[in-house]
């Protein structure tokens, strides 16, 4: 299972799902309306490492963490 | 990295970072502040931090930094804090002006895109994402 953690103001609490990539966990996500518009706008973390690829490999026990956008300062 | 709950004791922080380098021979010291200002009503700013990915973002310009002969020190607030205080500082010490001039601004821009920080509006009471003030990180929309 890969647990999803939403930050900040998405106000959501974590989810785990079954998925073998990220691409997979995209779909899986958009399936929940209130969270369309979020995924939209916001960048991904696996294990706290910033991604920018949808092919990546996700094994049971990954961590996805769901960033909104930001204004730090 | 330093994270505090509630403003900055600036002085502090600015002071103590001083003493600890005064024999590290950096021709140049730049800090930078950043104050909540009083505007649109606000009582308050307020914070949330997440932090192993700010690590991580901040480790990257520290190699930056250290790759240019400088280093580069950050203290931001978690939580609520009041206008005409201070929610973020920043510095570079470098060798040479030059150096420590460019980084500032590099690494206070970066900052503002691409640390993992979300503000709030206080107004009457009420947190209030302020999303319109807000910037997509590098990456953003992936999952959409």
């Amino acid at each position: 299972m890969i647990k999803v953690e939403f930050l900040g103001p998405i106000g959501k609490e974590p989810v785990e799902i079954e998925a073998s990539t990220l691409r997979e966990l995209s779909s899986k996500l958009k399936a929940d309306k209130e969270l369309l518009e979020w995924l939209d706008i916001c960048a991904v973390a696996i294990n706290d490492t910033m991604v920018n690829n949808l092919d990546i490999s996700l094994k049971s026990g990954d961590r996805v963490s769901i960033l909104p956008p930001v204004c730090g300062g | 990295m330093e994270l505090y709950e509630g403003s900055l004791d600036t002085k502090e922080i600015f002071g103590r970072w001083l003493d600890e380098q005064s024999n590290s021979n950096y021709g140049a010291y730049i800090p930078f502040v950043g104050t909540i200002r009083a505007e649109d009503n606000i009582d308050a700013l307020s914070f949330d931090i997440y932090e192993p990915v700010l690590k991580a973002w901040f480790d990257s310009w520290q190699k930056k930094a250290e790759e240019r002969g400088a280093i580069v020190k950050m203290a931001h607030a978690i939580g609520d804090v009041p206008v005409h205080t201070s929610s973020y500082v920043s510095a570079v010490f470098s060798p040479k002006r030059r150096v420590a001039l460019e980084l500032i601004d590099e690494f206070v821009e970066d900052f503002k895109a691409n640390a993992p920080i979300w503000k709030y509006d206080i107004i009457d009471g009420k947190r209030i994402y302020a999303i319109d003030r807000s910037n997509q990180m590098d990456g953003a929309g992936l999952l959409s």
